[in-house]
């Protein structure tokens, strides 16, 4: 970290692409897309802030990495029944919850049936993309070698396919956690959400974006996939772009048979109201997630990063890296079970793999390591977090914005 | 549960048009495990006590399971604090029966055989396989047949004995068994029963306490005729190795693998993933096992094939014999071979 201090301020994007071994847009001599947002990049004026928050020696970070693996290793030693009671647990009762949420919708007609069955489906449908299929593709329960509760089986109830998302979210997010132009998860393709994305008009309409964003999120994290901005670059195949787009229109039909027309025609003469619930479950789960990933990582007090903090990162400095570009939320038992337990953000960018419903009992020892080293521990209630994030994101909707 | 009827699969079908991305079946186990459609389960409904470090354990299998010839053995996998893990037992009950029967002897230290000898609540569901392995009586039946079992060993034979007696066609047979004390030989009662049932049976407990091993010479002293018999063996694997180099046309069941001879030097393997470090002696089954992997897997020793993966780059070591093998495209055997080098293997 304090290697960031030393190097010299980011250069142009061009110099950017340079150190990287992919060559980046405009190495390629063609012309930018005007609608794009591509992800261009301007010096940062952040890099400051970071050697202040990180006022740390090289031995100080390395130590406090070595204490990081210490919970780790903790944890890995004592997982056994009791976590593997805890997943089975969940999903039967997110399954039990589906059922009966979707019964109660063939009463539909009823205002409270229709209600009630409503509620039960979307927190069912917001329980499997969250405590159960995010946290399952991160491999958290591979040691179990359950084959029907496994990183390379599991598909979830959502759009984009888990290999797709496996990639663009176990890599890309994890690896480049809040590296503005790698990871992409930092706007996703069509926000500005840092400083460092060269301002062009298109982004005045940023709110609307993450308004639109929000309600249709996970046709964004289906299409965040695809990365068009590295084909209008030509550093992607057009076929490539159309196999995936092959594999989301599949995955997506299947889903929209499902909940658009399957359901609701098995009830009859109550269609609609069976219809309605099911985009409204839909709709819930999209702005719930939406808003529960913005706050992980875009409310201020996280960081975000320089690609050139990426060059030969040691297990410490990816250590500071995560911590200081995620953000927890405060909340319940059920809260956090409604997020996935990614209202401990920082835990779970710290120790990605790890079983989520250890989460919390490590999150004071967490707090504690980074009290003694100096490092924030962003941490707030949601309404709070996410009205931060509302901010930064009209704020960098013009030109001279800041987050 | 619609396993067989065409009519089921087309509303399988249907119905997982409702469930996507799931599977019915992710519903249907809900509410009973067994009812799974894609993988076979089965529910533990008796324990019977045998000796005190073996227990017979009566599994309900779901509907697919298709019986077993006497002398076969199932694929059981279990959870061991949370961790899944698989082993073949024989079965010990006769044939064309509905529930299967395995007989089970603590190893120390064992992962498995200790949790399914101390620990194993009625009710607990395992993953089943369909019966495997070809030590099995043929038809008709040899006029003349010797059985050489030691410990566990006795197990596939009981099935077979039991099957016969079941028949009532017991051909002319001579069963030794080797255990350690009259307490710990395994069905000890049930045995002099089928001997006192069958005059051409004839059944001869020996015990290591008293008599120490039992050893090639030791059988041909009991049974002169022995070299008219057809000989089926199971036990430890130093029986099993001096019987075999001492007469011909042996048929033997192994429950161990062969001793490692070679180390190697271990490697890099890509299972697809995150690369796995394949340790020097380890096998590509263990060490993928180990990193939390969903691997095939049999017998574990190299027989019956269960673990076969295609190699895609490099090549690998064989354990047994130290050999470095393996073109693009081979299956290799993740259990009995380990990395020698960077490899790729696919794993579907
Ligand atoms: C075809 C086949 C049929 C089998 N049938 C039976 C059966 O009917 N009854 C039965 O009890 N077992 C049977 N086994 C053995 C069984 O599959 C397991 O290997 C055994 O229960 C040990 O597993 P574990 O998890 O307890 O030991 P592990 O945790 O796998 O091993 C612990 C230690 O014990 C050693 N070890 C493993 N197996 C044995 C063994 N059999 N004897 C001595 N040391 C061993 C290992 O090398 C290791 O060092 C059979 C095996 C095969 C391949
Ligand atoms: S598991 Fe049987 S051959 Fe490998």
């Amino acid at each position: 970290m304090t290697a960031v201090a030393d190097t010299p301020a980011t250069g142009p994007a061009g110099t950017l692409g340079s150190a990287d071994p992919e060559p980046g847009p405009e190495e390629t001599g063609r012309e930018q897309h005007p609608q794009r947002p591509a992800l261009e990049l301007v010096p940062s004026s952040r890099r400051a802030d970071v050697a202040a928050t990180t006022n740390l020696t090289a031995e100080q970070i390395e130590e406090l990495g070595r204490r990081l693996d210490a919970i780790r290793d903790r944890i890995l030693a004592e997982r056994g029944a009791c976590d593997a009671a805890y997943i089975r647990n969940v999903i039967g009762k997110q399954r039990a919850l589906e059922v009966g949420g979707r019964a109660l919708l063939f009463a539909g007609v009823l205002p409270p049936a229709w209600i009630a069955g409503t509620a039960m489906l979307s927190i069912a449908k917001i329980l499997e993309n969250m405590e159960i299929g995010h946290n399952v593709m991160h491999g958290q329960w591979d040691w179990m070698r359950d084959p029907k509760i496994h990183s390379s089986t599991w598909e979830w109830d959502n759009v984009s396919s888990s290999a797709e998302w496996r990639h663009s979210h176990n890599y890309m997010h994890h690896t480049y956690t809040n590296v503005v132009g790698k990871d992409r998860d930092v706007g996703y393709g069509i926000l500005r959400l840092s400083e460092e994305q060269r301002w062009n008009p298109y982004y005045l309409g940023n709110p609307i974006y993450n308004v639109l964003l929000s309600l249709f999120f996970e046709y964004g994290v289906a299409l965040h996939d695809l990365e068009v901005e590295k084909v209008v670059a030509g550093e992607k195949p057009l076929s490539r772009v159309w196999q995936q787009l092959k594999s989301i229109g599949r995955k997506a039909g299947r889903q929209a048979f499902k909940d658009y027309l399957a359901f609701p025609a098995l009830a009859g003469p109550f269609f609609l109201p069976v219809l309605a619930g099911n985009l409204t479950a839909n709709l819930v789960r999209n702005v719930w997630s939406h808003a529960v990933i913005f706050c992980g990582h875009f409310p201020t007090g996280a960081v975000q990063f320089a690609p050139e903090q990426l060059e030969d990162e040691s297990r410490g400095e990816w250590y500071v890296r995560q911590l200081l570009g995620s953000a927890n939320l405060d909340g319940g038992r059920y809260f956090h079970l409604m997020t996935g337990q990614l209202s401990f953000q920082i835990e779970h960018h710290l120790f990605p793999d790890l079983p989520s419903n250890r989460y919390a009992e490590i999150a004071p020892e967490v707090r504690a390591l980074c009290a003694e080293y100096g490092l924030e521990y962003t941490s707030g209630p949601l309404w709070k977090q996410y009205l931060q994030v509302l901010g930064t994101i009209n704020r960098l909707a013009l030109p001279n914005g800041r987050r | 549960m619609f396993r067989s009827a065409p009519s089921g699969r087309r509303l399988l079908a249907a119905v997982s048009r409702l469930t996507t991305p799931l599977l019915p079946e992710d519903f249907l186990t809900l509410v009973d495990p067994l009812w799974s459609t894609t993988s076979l389960r089965g529910r533990v409904v008796a324990r019977r006590r045998e000796t005190g470090r073996a227990v017979s354990v009566t599994i309900e299998p779901g509907r697919g399971w298709a019986g077993h010839t006497a002398g076969q053995y199932v694929g059981v996998g279990i959870d061991v604090d949370g961790v899944r893990y698989r082993r073949s037992y024989s079965l010990s009950g006769p044939e064309g029966t509905d529930h299967l029967t395995v007989t089970v002897q603590e190893v120390p230290g064992g992962v498995v055989s200790t949790k399914l000898v101390r620990d194993l609540p009625i009710g607990t569901v395992v993953e089943l396989e369909q019966a495997g392995g070809d030590f099995t009586l043929p038809d008709p039946l040899p006029a003349k047949l010797l059985f050489v079992t030691a410990g566990s060993g006795i197990t596939p034979v009981m099935s077979m004995l039991r099957t016969l007696d079941r028949r009532g066609t017991m051909p002319d047979a001579v069963l030794v068994h080797s255990a350690r004390t009259p307490e710990d030989t395994i069905f000890a009662a049930e045995l002099a029963g089928l001997a006192a049932r069958h005059p051409s049976l004839r059944v001869v407990l020996r015990h290591t306490s008293v008599t120490g091993r039992l050893d090639p010479a030791a059988v041909d002293e009991t049974v002169p005729d022995r070299a008219e018999r057809t000989v089926y063996a199971c036990g430890p694997a130093a029986l099993l190795d001096a019987l075999g180099d001492a007469w011909e046309g042996l048929r033997a069941e192994r429950f161990t693998a062969p001793a490692r001879t070679a180390e190697g030097t271990g490697g890099t393997v890509d299972l697809g993933g995150a690369p796995l470090e394949v340790g020097p002696g380890q096998s590509l089954l263990e060490a993928g096992e180990a990193a939390g992997r969903v691997m095939p897997s049999g017998c574990r020793m190299g027989i019956c094939f269960g673990c076969v993966l295609p190699l895609r780059e490099g090549r690998v070591r064989d354990l047994r014999t130290g050999e470095a093998h393996g073109e693009p495209g081979d299956l290799v055997q993740t259990c009995i071979n380990s990395a020698c080098g960077p490899a790729r293997i696919e794993l579907p």
